[in-house]
């Protein structure tokens, strides 16, 4: 009884595709609106209304639903449950807004997230995200390449890798009051997984500012990588020398590597990573190298022991 | 009190009491009310009763005890076979609506996922309890022999909370509660060994 319930769920839940379209056509409308304020800071001024140019790295996969993309996630500052984010992320204040970039480059400073984007045209990226735990969505995102965002700031050849960090404020992420991880939340990627066309910084989801829940004012997004790599609500960017310390991987080094790249070979000691349940799917559905990103991305991994490099 | 205990009343109430999480998740099911990811939140409500119900079950004894109620026992096989109820949906849902019958896969994670070890030996260890929870099996094994059989709980509740416990990512707050309450059940029974053990030899402490 219960069991053919579900099926019925999984139907409802998928957004009728005329939705899709109108909410595309309105998106449409309010591109000349967003224009008019002023090129790439109306990423971070405009309320509603973003209009990101197509790319050809999205996937012609169907997206999942609004309601399922920002009700269902990992957003540990905001609790351990996946409606937790949602609850919990109203009080989070994202303006004023200020990325602190250091290490070895040659404009380290603190900016205003305005000025990070100023310059930069919105596109939109529907990538699927795979988390660690086992599920996986297809997202339409906007954002920039991280890549166009960052060399600005001259990155010198000391430059091997670049660390991110989370906003620490405890009065607004009742998750960080306690030591559930330990805060704030840290990622890292290597300079050329940084710097690859497929990894964005994204603002917006849905042709809207991006959520709280999601990763307000600004997140990273490495579709062939773990959804946990994708830190969220970035206020510090550093170029470092050394392989940074990452969040996950100082909690559990056995169950999270520093790659974390989507692997279905290499199990996680708690989920197979063989088969993956797309939301609003019903049967599993076998998981992808390199989350099906392994024509753009197997080469940066070339030579390397992907059992050892987890 | 004791008569209302004794009752039919009591009996149904019980019943009602078991069947009311399961009623709940089928309304909120109906209701499409589970989530966007509904098959995972029913395995882990599922299991969580499962693991309360075990819990509830591992109470009976020292609340008899402790409030001179020995008619609370006669809820204790129902509770506990409720509990396996809840156990066993939660294996199936595992197997049919998360795995879809991928043998082969379910073998592994049965032999590779250290949590879902635990968990199937927990489930596998229950089952000769519920196949003894009949009057006609109690009589045919005996109090003795079939009390001394169903101690098998004091091992299949600490794997339960272990089960849960493992597959925490971070937070591990919830399956410790349930732990620290495990142990003062389990706890009570040792003291309480002890204790008879004392009187029966004779050298009670000096009070």
């Amino acid at each position: 009884m219960l069991i053919r319930h579900e099926g019925d769920l999984t139907e409802n839940d998928v957004t009728p595709k005329d939705v899709y379209l109108r909410r595309r056509a309105f998106m449409a409308g309010m591109a000349g609106a967003g224009l008019a304020m002023g090129g790439g800071a109306a990423a971070a001024d405009a309320a509603t209304g973003l209009k990101g140019v197509a790319s050809p790295y999205s996937t012609k996969e169907p997206p999942n639903t609004r309601e399922e993309i920002t009700g269902y996630n990992n957003f540990y500052e905001f609790g351990v449950d996946k409606d937790d984010p949602a609850r919990n992320a109203g009080s989070l204040t994202t303006r004023p807004w200020t990325i602190r970039i250091d290490g070895h480059c040659d404009r380290p400073g603190t900016y205003d997230l305005a000025d990070f984007l100023r310059g930069n045209k919105l596109q939109q990226r529907i990538y699927r995200l795979r988390c660690v735990e086992g599920w996986s969505m297809v997202i339409p995102w906007l954002g920039v390449p991280l890549a166009d965002l960052l060399k600005p700031y001259g990155p010198t050849s000391r430059a091997k890798y670049v660390a991110f960090e989370t906003l620490y404020r405890p009065e607004e992420m009742p998750g960080q009051r306690r030591p559930v991880l330990d805060w704030p939340y840290r990622e890292g990627l290597r300079i050329d997984e940084a710097m690859h066309p497929l990894t964005i910084m994204a603002v917006g989801l849905y042709g809207e500012t991006l959520p709280n829940q999601n990763g307000a004012p600004m997140r990273l997004v490495v579709p062939w990588k773990y959804g946990f790599k994708s830190i969220k609500s970035v206020v510090r960017i550093s170029f470092v020398e050394k392989q940074p310390r990452t969040a996950w991987n100082d909690s559990a080094p056995q169950e999270y590597g520093f790659y974390s790249n989507v692997n279905p070979e290499v199990d996680h000691p708690r989920w197979s990573q063989a088969t993956e349940r797309r939301i609003g799917e019903f049967r599993r559905r076998k998981t992808l190298m390199f989350n099906g990103y392994g024509e753009q991305v197997a080469a940066l991994y070339r030579g390397m022991d992907l059992k050892t490099f987890y | 009190m004791d008569r209302v205990l004794r009752g039919r009343t009591a009996y149904i109430v019980v019943w009602l009491a078991c069947f009311a999480p399961i009623a709940w998740l089928a309304g909120r099911a109906f209701a499409g009310e589970l989530g966007v990811n509904p098959i995972e939140t029913l395995i882990r409500q599922l299991g969580v009763w499962g693991l309360r119900l075990l819990i509830v079950g591992l109470a009976i004894t020292p609340a008899a005890r402790l409030l001179r109620m020995p008619v609370l026992i006669r809820f204790r096989r129902t509770i506990g076979v409720f509990a396996f109820a809840y156990i066993l949906l939660h294996l199936l849902n595992y197997v049919v609506t998360d795995q879809w019958f991928d043998w082969a896969a379910i073998g592994k994670d049965i032999l590779k996922r250290p949590f879902i070890t635990v968990g199937m030996l927990a489930f596998v260890l229950l089952v000769p309890l519920v196949a003894t929870s009949t009057d006609r099996a109690l009589r045919r094994l005996g109090p003795l022999r079939w009390r001394r059989l169903h101690r098998l709980t004091y091992v299949i509740v600490p794997l339960g909370v272990l089960h849960y416990y493992m597959l925490v990512k971070a937070d591990h707050r919830p399956p410790l509660v349930y732990a620290a309450i495990v142990a003062v059940l389990l706890g009570w029974r040792l003291w309480e060994r002890a204790r008879k053990r004392r009187a029966a030899s004779g050298t009670a402490p000096a009070p």
